[in-house]
């Protein structure tokens, strides 16, 4: 299984086409190529962290000065995060936009990502935060503006849900 | 010393400063000194004020960021002073008073009490190379100015007594603390006499 190269295109390039200028991230195999693009594109600070709950804090940073920031991190890095983005974003209406590579659904072979995969929806849905599966490259451009759009107009957490159909080769 | 002392003496410097600081008391001692719309306070997710003032100091590179830390919150987010190291914004400094306790809470001993965990080792470690340890309030306000004159990235730890204020509460909700902070930069960002500044003759 390898990681489709031209979709980690398109989904870079809907952050591009969405006017985000700067992206936090910890890297994850789904993620790799786009970040590299990220990484070599002079119009996009790319602030890689340690572990995810700090990229809630730059995020946050970010807002505050203005700039149009995403968040680039897998499901379990998203769990990693949970007490920033309930003491932090929610709680002084910060919004997020987050891009969270969903490991251990269908298809997974790996058994150390499936339990973080099968709860990942069911603590969006605690924490009340938006999302939406993104699966499709044709549609994938479209959702990210959306989600950016609305994160901002809701001072809200949102996600959007890379799945294994867009970020890998189809077999 | 005492932590009040040090932000006392730090508090005529910050009016042109965006300022994160981190909840109880170290945010009590700050607003009770008078708030201002460029503070914001931290009230809950320890460990992320660094993290607040890396993504300030990046994305605004004509300010100077000041974060004001402790010990508990820094040990929640180690991995904060390794990304700082990182990416190393020139325009940020981080003051970590280190009073071995969760003060807050009940005062608990933290991994600082007794020297036995050193936090300018670790931030040294981490590859910071303008770290201060003080613990008098002349060193303190000489590391500061040092700090705040330096166009590089700087971290003072500061040990202080494990005291705190009598009395915690604000006039002001979280919510309303991060609108007011988000607009004072932006009329900062969009003042005509700053916007012509380099960055460079800015800091």
């Amino acid at each position: 299984m390898t990681v489709s190269y031209e979709n980690s295109k398109v989904v870079f390039q809907g952050i591009k086409d969405a006017g985000i200028t700067s992206l936090s991230a910890l890297p994850e195999t789904w993620l790799g190529l786009l970040l590299q693009q990220a990484d070599k594109d002079p119009d996009v600070t790319l602030i890689q962290v340690a572990k995810e709950e700090e990229a809630i804090g730059i995020a946050a940073g970010a807002y505050f000065a203005g700039e149009r920031h995403i968040l680039l991190m897998q499901n379990h890095g998203f769990l990693a995060a949970m007490n920033g983005i309930v003491s932090l974003a929610m709680l002084y209406g910060i919004p997020l936009c987050m891009l969270i590579a969903l490991r251990g659904h269908w298809g997974e072979p790996y058994p150390w990502h499936t339990r973080g995969g099968i709860v990942t929806e069911g603590v969006l849905r605690a924490l009340n935060v938006p999302f939406e599966y993104a699966r499709d490259p044709r549609e994938v451009g479209r959702q990210i503006r959306e989600a950016y759009t609305f994160s901002q107009s809701s001072l809200s957490p949102v996600a959007l849900l890379l799945t294994r159909d867009l970020m890998e080769e189809a077999l | 010393m005492k932590r009040a002392e040090c932000i006392a003496m730090l508090y005529p410097e910050l009016d042109d400063k965006v300022v994160v600081t981190i909840m109880g008391a170290c945010a009590q001692e700050l607003y009770d000194l008078g708030h201002r719309e460029n503070f914001f306070y931290l009230q809950h997710a320890m460990g992320l004020a660094s993290s607040i003032g890396l993504g300030l100091a990046l994305h605004l590179p004509r300010e100077k960021v000041v974060v004001l830390d402790g010990d508990g919150s820094v040990l929640m987010n180690l991995g904060t002073l390794a990304t700082l190291a990182r990416y190393r914004p020139a325009n940020l400094v981080h003051f970590i008073f280190d009073n071995g306790s969760l003060l807050s809470t009940g005062g608990f001993d933290t991994h600082t009490t007794s020297g036995i965990t050193d936090l300018a080792a670790i931030a040294r470690g981490a590859g910071i190379e303008h770290v201060a340890a003080v613990d008098s309030v002349i060193d303190f306000g000489e590391a500061a100015v040092e700090a705040f004159a330096r166009n590089d990235l700087g971290v003072i730890v500061a040990k202080v007594a494990a005291v705190g204020p009598n009395h915690y509460g604000m006039d002001l909700q979280l919510p309303e603390n991060a609108f007011r902070f988000k607009r004072w930069i932006a009329a900062r960002k969009s003042s005509p006499a700053r916007a012509s500044l380099t960055t460079r003759e800015a800091l």
